[in-house]
């Protein structure tokens, strides 16, 4: 490679990447004639796995498109890496990666030739466009596959594929459409570690897109939820699911206490413990396992010695992490829902996210 | 390139690297739209004559090309063993003579390059890179034009070097050989056209084929016989004019008029200078047509 021009272009990608805000959006509408896809969008992403989430229709899309500079906004106004979208559509799209949701490959070639292709796309160098792709497609787990053609590729092999494309232009940013659309379970879970990945070990930020709110706890450092077009919430993950924990725990019985679990359950509540009743029914083993809530370090405690105090084994005890559903569903809060019907649809999709996260 | 950049910039928390598989960040040049666009376009032209594709897809672009070579081999091996003074077929003649084979490459290799994007949904990705829309359209276009004309000027070259080495008239041949390539670069532009908003109208292949195919061979069909009876009925002023409605009866008309072609019209009967110029006009409105649609088409299913 042509060293001049190596270190013309050379350039901290630690520092680069550090940009305080990654995509903003400042009042952003967008109006077809008869819809309302954007509707006064304000958000302020930073580095990091974003997930954007909303059920079908909530203008997941549309934003997406208007992030590209591939669709103009009504009104308002966007920046990508600092680029505005509506004067510097090609300087952002040299610099993120897009995986579409829809199938997007052509059967009759090989994952090699068409990454390499899509790499060329984007400006990179024949010899860069060849190393890159073989990187880029050993780093989302394809190998000797990758010389086969894509029409015999399972799947979750067709959205690995997707994924390089996205990636082997090395973007600083990737915008992920509904990216575990369509996998088995197994194959949605290694997708998302995949995606957790691109963050952590590439240093690429990611805004991932889905209409399971479930999935995305997992491994999003923050999440937007949005609906109608409006937004619902914007808050991290971790604020979601650590204002409140919750400790399983799951006892034996013995002679002394046959019912082992209900002495525990006295015990703990004359101790001054919170408990919830009944949150796990239906599933297996529902009736033997006690939620606490968990104020500190010391509820620990407290239920370590209270259950060695009763003699009791003690099967386990684990943090029990809330779904982001559960926070968001018992919170109509004037600040954050929408005026009209827009919190009902909102109500539907994050259930449907709890729901899809139970496999 | 082969500095190892360090890998995982940590989730904040202790920053501490969990996998360092070595990944590398890319800090090379990145070429832009521009390099992008021709990109496409070799790609494109090499595509249509199945050069980096599966060996299924070289069978037939390189029969067709085989077929087209042929007839120029034969006529120059015959006038060069038989002593003659001129050949036999004129350049321009030529791609009328072959104008079957030309229709069938079309008709096979537009909806492999433009009707396969649309089928498997490439085209957002195409359109999520540097690239604008008028990129992707001139390089498309770009590309069926120059693989049509490699295939229609490649028996043209075979003709002149056969030529020069028969010592035929190095003057007449040049002019020749020169008037025969104006004329298929122009049937190229054309005919590549027509096919490309053909194919680029329907995600179906096997749809697009059968319109290319359609427009061509009825059109001339329909356009020679109209001709024909024309003739037969002494409407003599009618056959110049029929031959405005069909892509090879234009071309023949625009080379008859400008490129010292003789006709294959019915009696020779080829249009005028006069007429040729509307010959000329209709070609070019017919090429700005068809980058119109293509770029009004691609409107509608970017991304």
């Amino acid at each position: 490679m042509d060293t001049a021009a190596w270190s013309d272009a050379h350039r901290d990608p630690r520092h680069y990447r550090r940009t305080v805000t990654v995509i903003a959006t400042e009042s952003l509408s967008k109006r077809f004639p008869r819809v309302t896809a954007l509707d006064r969008l304000s958000l302020d992403i930073g580095p990091g796995v974003t997930g954007l989430v909303g059920a079908n229709g909530a203008g997941k899309s549309t934003m997406i498109k208007i992030l590209l500079g591939l669709s103009p906004a009504t009104e308002g106004r966007a920046t990508v890496l600092g680029l505005d979208v509506a004067t510097s559509g090609g300087a952002i799209r040299e610099r993120v990666g897009y995986m579409p949701e829809h199938d997007c490959l052509p059967p009759d070639v090989s994952a090699t030739e068409f990454v390499v292709h899509m790499a060329r796309m984007s400006g990179l160098p024949p010899t860069a466009a060849r190393e890159r792709t073989a990187d880029t497609l050993r780093h989302v787990g394809l190998y000797e596959e990758r010389y086969r053609p894509i029409g015999g590729y399972s799947t979750g092999m067709k959205q690995r594929v997707k994924l390089a494309q996205a990636l082997v232009h090395d973007p600083q940013l990737v915008l992920l459409d509904e990216p575990t659309n369509g996998l088995d379970p197994v194959g949605r879970d290694e997708m998302l570690g995949l995606i957790r990945r691109v963050y952590t070990d590439f240093g690429i930020s990611v805004l991932v897109t889905s209409h399971l709110l479930g999935e995305l706890e997992r491994t999003c450092d923050h999440v937007v939820v949005i609906d109608g077009g409006t937004l619902l919430r914007s808050s991290s993950t971790s604020d979601f699911t650590q204002t409140t924990t919750t400790l399983a725990v799951e006892v034996t019985d013995t002679d002394a206490h046959p019912d082992g679990t209900r002495s525990l359950r006295e015990a703990l509540t004359a101790a001054g413990l919170t408990l919830h009743a009944g949150m796990e029914e239906g599933l297996p083993g529902a009736g033997h396992i006690l939620l606490i809530e968990a104020k500190g370090e010391e509820t620990y405690d407290v239920v370590r010695d209270t259950v060695a105090g009763l003699g009791l084994g003690l099967v386990r005890m684990e943090q029990r992490r809330h779904h982001i559903a559960e926070v968001f569903r018992p919170q109509p809060s004037a600040e954050t829902a929408p005026p009209d019907q827009g919190a009902d649809e909102a109500e539907h999709a994050l259930q449907k996210g709890g729901a899809g996260d139970e496999h | 390139m082969s500095t190892e950049t360090e890998t995982g910039t940590g989730t904040g928390a202790g920053a501490t690297r969990i996998h360092n598989i070595g990944y590398r960040n890319y800090d090379g040049p990145r070429l832009g739209r521009a390099y992008a666009r021709r990109s496409l376009y070799s790609q494109s032209l090499r595509g249509a004559y199945g050069l980096g594709r599966s060996a299924k897809s070289k069978v037939l672009p390189m029969i067709l090309f085989a077929v087209m070579c042929l007839p120029a081999a034969i006529i120059v091996a015959v006038a060069i063993s038989t002593n003659l003074k001129a050949l036999p077929l004129d350049y321009t003649r030529y791609a009328i003579f072959t104008q079957a084979v030309i229709g069938l490459y079309l008709a096979a290799q537009a909806p492999q390059s433009v009707s396969r994007d649309l089928r498997f949904k490439t085209v957002p990705l195409y359109f999520s890179r540097p690239i604008e829309r008028i990129d992707y359209v001139l390089a498309k276009y770009g590309a069926m034009a120059s693989a049509l004309f490699v295939l229609t000027a490649a028996p043209l070259v075979i003709l002149y070097v056969g030529s020069l080495l028969a010592k035929m008239d190095f003057v007449d041949q040049t002019k020749g050989f020169g008037q025969g390539l104006a004329s298929v670069a122009l049937l190229s532009l054309l005919f590549g056209g027509i096919g490309l908003v053909m194919a680029a109208l329907t995600p179906r292949r096997g749809f697009g084929v059968a319109a290319v195919i359609a427009a061509l061979t009825i059109s001339y069909g329909a356009v020679s016989t109209v001709q024909a009876i024309a003739w037969q009925t002494d409407a003599l002023g009618a056959v110049k004019w029929l031959g405005l409605f069909s892509p090879v009866t234009l071309i023949d008309g625009v080379q008859t008029a400008f490129l010292g072609a003789t006709s294959s019209f019915p009696g020779e009967a080829g249009p005028s200078a006069g007429v040729g110029v509307i010959y000329l006009l209709v070609v070019l409105a017919l090429v700005l047509g068809s980058y119109a649609v293509l770029m009004r088409r691609y409107r509608k299913v970017g991304l």
